[in-house]
């Protein structure tokens, strides 16, 4: 039995574009099969039972399996006159939906597998950073976060501290800002949205607004998808399969602030599709 | 300028930019939205192949669209040791180990995109298929280690190993694994130890060994 604070949550289920050019999406959300389609001229999401309603937004279909709780996000930035927008495509991943965003949110790893591009020994410390839950808006949210870098992005030609900051918006959804490298005092923003199919299973679809007048599509693609691809195979290793949300085996350290946030605003939700309660 | 059309999640493309790596041939990279875009499937891109596959090289006036061509183009301009033993034997078993990398892609290839970007496919099937080839590889490799021997053919790495490792090496992208194949798990060790390797996301370079565990 799935929780109403589950169902009434947003989630992706398709790249708008690609529905729009008149493929029809069979797929599953929170274990049940729904269809994504163009129905008279407008994106439609098909369960057994009856229709969701859908919010087309950041190049991508969201629906709510029960009653919306509250409107989609916003990310006001994506909006800024002179952003590239980049539907990075799906990537399908073997594990929980929720370790693909606490990875996402991650930063202690980028010099063991993203490395020479988003980090490289010895340059492994993280940086003290601040971290909280915004009563208003409801969102974790991580700032002063800095980090040397290699190539921070496709457009960057050399290595330096990259700023970062960090958000969770919606339960499998979250959405970071760095140090733009072509436009100082800007930042490039780079989305991850998953689409959890079952509490193991998940469609991951990574999206970009950036600013870059140089790069050609298919490199920012390539750029993106190649880094995603090197947590793959990480994320379908990680064991319990589950995103523990008791604490138990584990010792967090001061870089998992972030993610012992996300972890605290779950339970604190009844987010729990994708979780375990109790440790293992 | 040697010029690769490129897909950098591609097992095929990762094939010639590694050959590439090793002999020391610089390539032009061009990147193809092979997905989500299906790039490689436009008109535009067709005039270039019709067959709408990646990778395609070009280099001067030639055009070469079989990665197995591309490796024996590339080891013939920057390392001709790579074209394997120079014996009858040799070069036909070369030959016999690149059209049997033609089997990994059609089987753990096309299992990897069937579970990674969602390409159409029987899974079970194709991971079945998968299966097989691996236990060829595996036969052959073992027999070559009792025979003192670390690579496909000769005592050399050649452009039969570089065909056939990268599907082998992301197998577990599709979801077969290695497990049971300690002979070609070892070999695709040789294959990442060798100098100039490259890496793709799924592929790691060899790390240092971690020291032996005390036995108590």
């Amino acid at each position: 039995m799935i929780s109403a604070q589950v169902l009434n949550e947003w989630y992706p289920v398709a790249m708008a574009a690609q529905i729009r050019a008149g493929m029809q999406r069979e797929t599953l959300l929170l274990g049940q099969p729904i269809t994504v389609a163009l129905q008279n001229g407008a994106i439609a999401v098909q369960a057994a039972d009856r229709s969701y309603p859908v919010i087309e937004r950041f190049g991508h279909v969201w629906t709510c399996p029960g009653t919306p709780a509250h409107d989609l996000f916003t990310v006001p930035e994506a909006d800024q006159p002179g952003r590239r927008l980049v539907d990075v495509g799906v990537v399908r991943v073997k594990c929980s939906p929720l370790r693909a965003v606490e990875n996402f949110l991650d930063i202690a790893h980028f010099p063991f597998v993203h490395t020479d591009i988003l980090g490289a020994e010895p340059h492994t410390e993280v940086n003290r950073y601040e971290v909280q839950i915004r009563e208003d808006s409801d969102e974790v949210w991580a700032t002063k976060v800095t980090f040397y870098q290699p190539q921070a992005a496709k457009s960057a030609e050399v290595g330096g501290v990259t700023e970062y900051m960090y958000r969770v918006p919606a339960p499998t959804a979250s959405v970071l800002y760095k140090t733009c490298p072509v436009k100082p005092g800007e930042w490039d923003v780079i989305g991850i949205f998953v689409q959890p199919l079952t509490e193991e299973l998940c469609d991951v679809w990574p999206w970009m607004a950036l600013f870059d007048d140089t790069t050609q599509q298919a490199e920012l693609i390539a750029f993106q998808q190649m880094i995603f691809v090197q947590d793959r195979s990480i994320l379908e290793n990680q064991i319990p399969r589950l995103l523990p949300l008791d604490p138990g085996m584990e010792i967090p350290t001061q870089a998992d602030l972030t993610s012992i946030a996300y972890r605290r605003w779950l339970k604190r939700r009844g987010l729990t599709y994708g979780a375990q309660m109790v440790a293992a | 300028m040697i010029r690769l059309y490129d897909y950098v999640l591609s097992a095929s493309c990762y094939k010639v930019r590694l050959m590439a790596a090793l002999v020391g041939e610089k390539l032009d990279l061009v990147a193809v939205d092979f997905h989500p875009g299906r790039a490689h499937k436009s008109s535009e891109f067709r005039k270039l192949n019709p067959a709408g596959t990646l990778p395609v090289m070009v280099a001067d006036d030639l055009t070469l669209t079989e990665s197995t061509a591309m490796l024996v183009y590339l080891a013939s301009v920057g390392g001709p040791d790579w074209l394997g033993p120079d014996t009858p034997r040799g070069v036909a078993e070369v030959q016999q180990w690149l059209a049997f990398s033609g089997k990994l892609a059609a089987s753990l290839g096309m299992a990897r995109l069937h579970d990674m970007i969602l390409y159409p496919g029987n899974i079970d099937a194709l991971r079945g298929d998968g299966h097989g080839a691996l236990r060829e590889l595996e036969a052959r490799l073992t027999e070559r280690r009792f025979a003192g021997g670390v690579w496909l053919v000769g005592d050399a790495p050649s452009i039969a190993d570089i065909a056939c490792f990268p599907n082998v090496m992301l197998a577990q992208d599709g979801g077969v694994s290695l497990d049971p194949y300690p002979s070609v798990r070892l070999w695709t060790r040789a294959i990442r130890a060798l100098d100039r390797f490259i890496e793709m996301p799924g592929i790691h370079r060899l790390h240092e060994l971690k020291p032996a565990p005390e036995v108590a």
